[in-house]
């Protein structure tokens, strides 16, 4: 339990001011029995303080957007190619750097996507196990195992992606493409080893916890009433879950799924040892290849000079306001969700 | 007087026909042998042990579907396919968490020595076997600390001011914004402390030159660390009684006081819940380390001067050096992190169930 220290102990401390000045004061009813302001020094500096603190958070979003603009105009200044278009990503280049955002933001949006394909059934899967199908004492446990999963750190599953994986997720591509070659996503013929295959894996795992978190959480929430009349209607647990859980979660749900995007897109030390590092646009998934924003900055950061630099902050820059954008739609989905439940509860 | 005669006769329509208890062990043992002979033994399909479990499943998951629809109906059946499709999405969840756990544990233990935990990488190349992660566990823990520091303090006050002094539309935004905050990027959160500390204020301190060091890390760590601290605290802080609140004011006591005294105590235990799990996180960051804290093979325990290592940092390094002797130290510094890291969830798992504050 934690420890409650008891307002009585007031009376032996320096300010007992306030005591005695609210014994002297005539009975107040209602509003004004909250304490006065004039009692105490430090009720405006406390408040003052934590005013402070909250803005102070308010002030770093400002400024990171604020800081990055500002270090990434330079190299913007500097590039010879249409920032926006162009593929490749050479600003290191002391007399006409050229650099572009292109092939790097459609790979970061090509393995987010495949990582949420693969992330998200499996997600919801677990989340519909852990509220509604494992027995309530064991389920405590399992949440726990999955919560597990989020705490390894993203180097580990970079290392374990790059020494490990690599090899099975070889054999696969070599199966897909011999069964399934036709289809342009599985065309190349080879060889095999970083691809983008391989860093959506690795990224759906670690997605995973967090869309099975949130999601379960909603699953969870849902009305006793609304199952129970589900089950009384002689529903099957999966009718229960298909009429009367999902639909109501759906809001949460997507939300669930975008903020486990917004993790994708930003993911970057383990995408950095798991993508093949290039600067081409493709949709193939298994070939030797891919790219992404954050993994590019970790490869490019070494060798980077000044003008680099300043182009590495300037494709930063354009992570930020995709992953805020993202991050804001979920949020909001979320509070219009939450209001909407405070008032039918 | 009649008797009755004649037996009873159930009314067995009466009851669902259902499948015996045993039925789905049936199907699995089927599915699985039928797949071992087919796949692994006839070749079919090219025959690896993965490809037999999958094709055991998707057997076991038809059978299944297949005997209840015949024995108990269509949506029976779509019932039992779906809880097995439930189940194993959780086993599926499994595998990579016991292969990451076998595998750091398989190449984690050949450098977990002495020498790995008493010496730094200073004159060691790719080439030499020594060498250790003493400068690097160094840097992580003081690196974690100051992050701590700084976001305890101005995380729990932010979280005071939303929940005991916030009204209307700036606590609302502030709220807003902490949630909005734990989705940025841990690399844009390196890029910030990059454009704004290391490159803009250290040269100014530094006679010009750009300051890479264990505090910006720091600074970097805190700015991931701060709405994850902010958002516990502000859950912990709703969840104290307004009995004790309003007890305190009964007395007298003035607000500032009563949150200092009576209200942050009563939630110290999932405060303290939230900032371990905030570490675990800051610990194990990789990309805000290795954009401002420089890394550095040698020893340096001055946080405020010169570039710095971190335990995360060393295994990008040397996962990076094509040696036979710098992966085996990366797997160790892996087994080690995560070690720190699992400790420090465990511990705020075991915490956070102790303090539950009642409703």
């Amino acid at each position: 339990m934690a420890q409650v220290t008891y307002p009585v102990k007031v009376r032996d401390d320096r300010d007992d001011q306030a005591v005695r000045s609210a014994a002297e004061s005539p009975p107040l009813g209602g509003g004004g029995a909250l304490p006065l302001r004039r009692r105490s020094g430090a009720e405006p500096v406390f408040r003052a303080l934590s005013t402070g603190a909250g803005m102070t958070v308010l002030a770093i979003i400002v400024a990171i957007a604020l800081f990055l603009v500002v270090q990434a105009v330079p190299a913007l200044r500097a590039d010879r190619a249409n920032f926006f278009t162009e593929r490749v990503w050479y600003p290191n280049d002391p007399t006409a750097p050229r650099f572009g955002i292109a092939a790097l933001a459609v790979g970061t949006l090509l393995t987010s996507t495949v990582a949420l394909l693969m992330a998200v059934p499996v997600a919801l899967g677990i989340a519909l196990c852990l509220s509604h199908y494992a027995p309530r004492r064991l389920a405590g446990a399992l949440a726990f195992v999955v919560d597990l999963l989020a705490a390894v750190p993203s180097i580990v599953f970079g290392l374990w992606g790059r020494d490990y994986l690599v090899g099975p997720v070889r054999d696969l591509s070599a199966w897909l493409h011999a069964h399934l070659g036709s289809l342009p996503i599985f065309g190349s013929g080879g060889p095999y080893g970083k691809s983008v295959l391989l860093g959506s894996i690795v990224l759906a795992i670690m997605v995973l916890p967090i869309v099975t978190a949130l999601s379960r959480e909603v699953f969870v929430q849902t009305p006793a009433t609304s199952r129970e009349a589900a089950l009384a209607l002689g529903a099957t647990r999966w009718e229960m879950v298909r009429t009367a859980v999902l639909p109501y979660a759906r809001p949460g749900v997507l939300a669930a799924i975008m903020l486990g995007l917004g993790r994708a897109l930003g993911e970057t030390i383990a995408l950095a040892l798991v993508l093949g590092n290039t600067f081409t646009i493709s949709a193939d998934l298994i070939g030797n290849g891919g790219n992404s924003i954050a993994a590019n900055i970790a490869n490019q950061f070494g060798e980077a000079n000044a003008t680099g630099r300043s182009a590495l902050i300037a494709s930063g820059l354009v992570l930020f306001a995709i992953t805020l954008a993202v991050n804001v739609t979920a949020r909001i989905v979320v509070y219009r969700r939450r209001e909407f439940v405070g008032s039918a509860g | 007087m009649t008797t009755v005669t004649g037996t009873v006769v159930p009314r067995r329509d009466l009851r669902p026909r259902r499948l015996p208890s045993w039925s789905p062990a049936l199907v699995a043992a089927l599915a699985a042998t039928v797949a071992v002979l087919a796949v692994r033994l006839g070749g079919l399909l090219g025959g690896g042990w993965a490809l037999t479990t999958v094709v055991a499943v998707a057997l076991f998951l038809t059978g299944l579907g297949t005997a209840s629809r015949l024995v108990e109906g269509a949506r029976s059946a779509r019932d039992r396919v779906a809880t097995a499709l439930v189940y194993s999405a959780f086993t599926l969840a499994l595998l990579p968490l016991v292969s990451v756990a076998a595998t750091l544990v398989a190449r984690g233990v050949s450098r977990l020595d002495g020498t790995f935990f008493s010496h730094s990488m200073r004159n060691i190349t790719a080439f030499d076997s020594a060498g250790g992660a003493y400068h690097a566990i160094v840097g992580t823990v003081e690196q974690v600390g100051i992050a701590v520091m700084i976001t305890v303090p101005l995380g729990v006050a932010a979280a005071v001011y939303v929940v005991e002094y916030g009204r209307g539309g700036l606590a609302r935004a502030i709220q807003f914004v902490v949630d909005v905050m734990t989705g940025v990027p841990s690399i844009v959160a390196g890029l910030f402390v990059l454009a704004f500390w290391v490159l803009v204020v250290t040269p100014v301190i530094n006679d010009g030159r750009p300051g890479y060091s264990g505090f910006a890390a720091a600074l970097a760590l805190s700015v991931l660390m701060l709405p994850t601290v902010t958002r516990s605290t502000e859950e912990m802080l709703r969840l104290v009684p307004a009995t004790l609140r309003e007890g305190a004011y009964a007395l007298g006591i003035a607000k500032w006081k009563t949150v200092a005294r009576v209200v942050l105590p009563a939630a110290r235990g999932g405060i303290v819940t939230g900032v371990m799990l905030a570490i675990a996180r800051a610990a194990g960051e990789t990309a805000p380390v290795l954009l401002v804290a420089g890394g550095n093979p040698a020893i340096n325990f001055n946080p405020f001067r010169d570039s710095q290592a971190s335990l995360s940092l060393f295994i990008y390094d040397q996962a990076g050096l094509a040696s036979k002797y710098g992966p085996p130290r990366a797997w160790t510094a892996a087994l080690t992190l995560v070690a720190l890291v699992l400790a420090l969830t465990v511990a705020a798992k075991l915490l956070s169930r102790r303090t539950r504050l009642p409703r």
